[in-house]
This record gives C-alpha cells, sequence and structure tokens, in this order.
C-alpha cells in the first residue's frame, strides 16, 4: 500500500550541519510540487510518537531526496540515520501547488522552506515563467539545494541577519509581488510569519497566491486533527490533507 | 487458531479495533490497508451537531506518548450517516462513538444511530477530558454515568452499548459497576489520562487548553492495570485499551481479561498498524500455543514466576 520501508542511501550534512540531505532508496511516487511525505526512522523507537513530516524535495529513479533543518529530537534522530538503516516512509501526501506553464509565477522561499520547490526544477514540472526568491538566515553556502537549484530556476537569494534586513526583504517582497499583478501567480514556503506577510500583500494587490503551511503535525493523514487551519469561512480543517498548500484566499489570516 | 471474538450482539474477526479518534471515519485509511480485515472500526466521536473543536495547538509529542485537546471536532451525526456510513465495506462492523452534553441529548443520538443497520454498537464517550461540557463529568460521578448510560441503552434499538471509561477517577471499578448495574453491554478502557506539558522559554502551556489527555505506550502499564481491575469487578465483557502498539500489549491486555483491544495512537506511529497488528497478533497467539482466545483470555496467575 502507500507505506513503505526505504532505507537511507545518504546523509549529507551541508557546511553548516544544521542542515541535512537525506537520500533514500527509490519510492514508486510520482509526487506533485508542495506535496509531502512522512518519515519514521526505526531509531524512533517507542520514544518519539509521530512521523516528521518533509517536502519531497526529489523522487526519481536516483531516489527520495528530502532537506531538513535540525530543530528538534525527531530531526536529530534524522541527522543521526546512517546508510543501510530503515525508514518507514509513506505518502505522497496532501495537496501541492496549483500552476500553470504560461502564468508568470514567483516562488517565494523562507529559509529550508525553498525544499518545496525542489521539484519544479524537474521534468515534468518546470515552468518557463518562474522565478526564485530565496530568503535566509544561515549564510546562502548553507544551502547547498539552492545553487543546484539556481541551475534550472533563476533564482536570487537575500540574506536577513539583522532587522534592516528583514526590513529590507519585506519591502523587496512587496514589491515584487506588487509588479507580478494579478495575471502572475505567487508560491510561498517558509515560516509561519512570512507566509502571513506574503498572504497579506497577495491579497492586498489582488495578486493570486498560495502558501504551504507549516503547522506541527500528528498522523499525517488527516485523523489526528492535530494540525487544522482555519479556512475564511471558519471551518477547521486538516492541513495534511487540505493542504498543507492552501489559496491565501481560503484562509483566514486573523 | 480462530480468532474470532464473540461478544453480546457484536461478532469480530479478530480482536483489533482502531479506536475511536485515532482512525477518522474508516475512510481515510482505505489507502493503507484492507478495511475489512478489521475486528471492527471505532469511528471519530460523533455528536448531533458538527463541532469546530478547541482551539490550536492542540497536540504536543511527549515521551512514548503524546497529548491533545482535540475537543471532539466532528462533521455531526447528519454528515456522517450520508457521507462516511455508506462507504464503509459491509464485511466491516462499526461501532459509533456518541458524546453529548446531557443524557436527553445522548437518548437522541442513540435512537438516531442504534436505528441504523450499518451500525454495529454504540460506544458512548462520558470519558472524554478535553470538553467542558458533558464528556468526563458523566464520567466521574457513579450517579450521572447511570443515567447516561441507562438513557443510552433505552434509546439504542437493541444495539450493544459499550460505555467508555475514564482513567481519571479515584475508582474506576465503582465506575464500572455503575455502568454495568445500568444496563451497558460491554466496557471499555481506559480513555487518555489528564496531563499538561509546558515551555520553559516562553513560560506558556504546549496546548491552547492548557490540559489535554495523554495517550500512547507511556499510558499501557496504567491501562493494564485498570482493565485488570475492572474485569474482576464486572461480569460484562471490557475491552481493553491504553498505550497498544505490539502484539504482545495485545495478548497483555487479553491475559488480564479483555476481550478485545482498541489500538489508537499506534496508529498515528504508522498509519498501516492496525492492518499489520491483525496478522501479528494471530502469529504470536499461534506461537503461544493458543487455539482460541477463551483459552487465554483472563488467565493471568496471581504471582509472578
Amino acid at each position: 500500500m502507500n507505506t513503505i520501508q526505504l532505507t537511507i542511501q545518504a546523509v549529507t550534512p551541508g557546511p553548516d550541519p544544521s542542515i541535512v540531505d537525506l537520500a533514500l532508496a527509490p519510492a514508486p511516487w510520482k509526487p506533485k510540487p508542495g506535496q509531502f511525505v512522512m518519515l519514521r526512522p526505526a531509531n524512533f523507537g517507542q520514544e518519539l510518537t509521530w512521523g516528521r513530516p518533509f517536502s519531497i524535495y526529489r523522487c526519481d529513479e536516483a531516489g527520495l531526496r528530502v532537506v531538513f533543518q535540525v530543530i528538534g529530537r525527531g530531526t536529530e534522530r534524522l541527522a543521526a540515520l546512517r546508510p543501510g538503516d530503515a525508514v518507514t516512509v509513506w505518502g505522497p501526501l496532501g495537496r501541492g501547488f496549483q500552476t500553470k506553464p504560461e502564468t508568470p509565477t514567483l516562488f517565494l522561499a523562507g529559509g529550508i522552506g525553498l525544499a518545496a520547490f525542489g521539484l519544479f526544477a524537474e521534468e515534468p514540472f518546470r515552468l518557463p515563467h518562474a522565478q526564485l526568491l530565496f530568503g535566509h538566515r544561515l549564510p546562502l553556502t548553507a544551502y547547498p539545494i539552492y545553487h543546484e537549484m539556481a541551475q534550472r530556476i533563476p533564482c536570487e537569494a537575500m540574506r536577513q541577519t539583522s532587522s534592516a534586513d528583514i526590513e529590507a526583504f519585506s519591502e523587496e517582497l512587496s514589491r515584487r509581488i506588487k509588479a507580478l499583478g494579478p495575471e502572475g501567480l505567487v508560491l510561498c514556503c517558509g515560516p509561519t510569519p512570512m507566509l502571513r506577510a506574503v498572504a497579506r500583500l497577495c491579497l492586498e494587490h489582488g495578486v493570486p497566491g498560495q502558501v504551504s503551511l507549516e503547522n506541527r503535525m500528528g498522523c499525517g493523514v488527516g485523523v489526528c486533527l492535530g494540525c487544522v487551519a482555519t479556512t475564511a469561512s471558519g471551518e477547521r480543517v486538516q492541513t495534511c490533507v487540505h493542504g498543507p498548500v492552501f489559496d491565501v484566499r481560503a484562509l483566514t489570516w486573523d | 487458531m480462530d480468532t474470532t471474538v464473540h461478544l453480546p450482539g457484536l461478532t469480530l474477526k479478530n480482536p483489533i479495533i482502531p479506536a475511536s479518534g485515532t482512525f477518522g471515519y474508516g475512510l481515510e485509511f482505505a489507502r493503507y490497508g484492507d478495511l475489512r480485515r478489521l475486528g471492527a472500526i471505532c469511528v471519530k466521536g460523533l455528536s448531533l451537531k458538527p463541532r469546530e473543536g478547541n482551539p490550536m495547538p492542540r497536540i504536543a509529542e511527549t515521551p512514548c506518548g503524546m497529548l491533545n485537546s482535540i475537543g471532539l471536532q466532528n462533521v455531526g451525526v447528519d454528515v456522517f450517516l450520508q457521507k462516511k456510513l455508506p462507504f464503509l465495506p459491509p464485511e466491516v462492523p462499526i461501532i459509533a462513538n456518541l458524546y453529548a452534553q446531557s443524557p436527553e441529548e445522548f437518548a437522541e443520538l442513540a435512537g438516531i444511530l442504534g436505528a441504523k443497520e450499518r451500525i454495529a454498537a454504540l460506544e458512548v464517550n462520558v470519558s472524554c477530558p478535553n470538553v467542558r461540557l458533558g464528556g468526563v463529568q458523566f464520567g466521574q460521578d457513579p450517579e450521572a454515568l447511570h443515567t447516561v448510560t441507562r438513557a443510552v441503552v433505552a434509546a439504542a434499538q437493541g444495539k450493544p452499548v459499550i460505555v467508555k471509561l475514564s482513567p481519571n477517577v479515584t475508582d474506576i471499578t465503582a465506575m464500572a459497576r455503575a455502568a454495568e448495574a445500568a444496563g451497558a453491554t460491554m466496557l471499555s478502557l481506559i480513555n487518555t489520562l489528564t496531563g499538561m506539558a509546558v515551555d520553559i522559554r516562553t513560560r506558556a502551556p504546549r496546548l491552547a487548553t492548557g490540559t489535554g489527555g495523554l495517550s500512547g505506550p507511556a499510558i499501557k502499564p496504567v491501562a493494564l492495570r485498570m482493565v485488570h481491575a475492572v474485569c474482576r469487578a464486572v461480569s460484562i465483557p471490557v475491552i481493553g485499551m491504553g498505550g497498544i502498539v505490539s502484539a504482545e500489549d495485545v495478548l497483555e491486555f487479553i491475559l488480564v481479561g479483555a476481550s478485545a483491544v482498541q489500538v489508537g495512537t499506534a496508529s498515528f506511529m504508522r498509519p498501516d498498524r492496525v492492518f499489520s497488528l491483525v496478522d501479528e497478533v494471530q502469529a504470536l497467539a499461534e506461537d503461544l500455543g493458543i487455539s482460541a482466545w477463551e483459552e487465554f483470555r483472563g488467565t493471568l496467575k496471581e504471582t509472578p514466576r
């Protein structure tokens, strides 16, 4: 069925060891950009209850790749895996980005949210009129996938290490979204404050936008009801099955 | 072995039942296993009207378990009957879990669900720690529990009534006896244990409601102790639950007297877990030389060996 066992092919920490590139054996799936997988390595034992959700950076005959930042006990254990270790994987999960080839599309990535755009660098998902703007806190060299993606997608990066940088990035986001206009499309994946800011700008300037939410998940399959987002009509829906990608107009941003 | 479990008015192919609140309405798991292979399916707690549940955050991972304070978010009984129930495979018994805020509401809900041919049994949720009204307020007072149980039994159209007990009481056997005296067909236990998680950096609780219900392997010893005690206190069948993640766990609950089990948080650990447990439990029972559950159930010795 859709729960499979994959072995680790490589665990590659970046120049900053908190960013880890995890390569698993190939999965028999055809995921869409913005979809995710749940990973549960054997070393979680009984101590860690939930699998961990990650955007699919790459999924092809070479293998399944996810890229993550070590932020807690789950990602610490994932980073400690070695080639040959077993991981239970379920997916591909959720609704991804909805795009059209002819639409000028702006990818807005914040930090490790960059990985959610990985599949757009591959066929059949490459978009002829797409650009990516990457906001990051660590040095750009900490994100080897940025350089990988930049070979296939026009990419620009802005680093934020001070509140003045954040202000400048916000202004750049505003300028870009406004310039894109209602015929374009904004896709965003990053930390929640960035998602909010981008959603607000899209709504303000009448630009279609989609954001990938970062809500904490338990099961990943729609039943624990721990990851719900509130829709514009006040309904609570599971981010894992109704999202993680939502149209900015579909959610309430209060 | 023949894994069949014969309960009053309810026959299960095997003792494995996904627990309410951890298996959605069943359909969510159709892509992870064959629903027809399960002993039964206990669906998410249903109320007369849809409920949006509690504010976020509602879940927190804790060592060997988790806290939740979902607050019984559900689509309501009407949507369940129209859009969920008809799509569940007819080969698997469906247990409807009921939540209401008064005995009258419980009776109304029991009447609606009990009248449906596809509903095999009713499970009465008098043990949810995460709602202000109803829930555990009926499950912590023997008289209130008696009243609610009687109301559901009277309205259930002859369907078996399972009363789901809370561990958040001084003496769970007193509650078990009250439910039995009120006509409960069976008992299920334990619901979650009330707990808390806090963040020393933000100095805030990790759940919006402050407290929540603890589940997962962390609670299994408590659950086992309570199932053991209740099985000795009543003569109606008991469905055991609380932290079951393995075939060994299932057999432990049967050893202390449970007739069947519910498996909850294990489905969050991986979504195909209940399906693989069906096979693993049979294999383990056969390894132990068990040919029917009645040879093994409740045969716990008095002293360690």
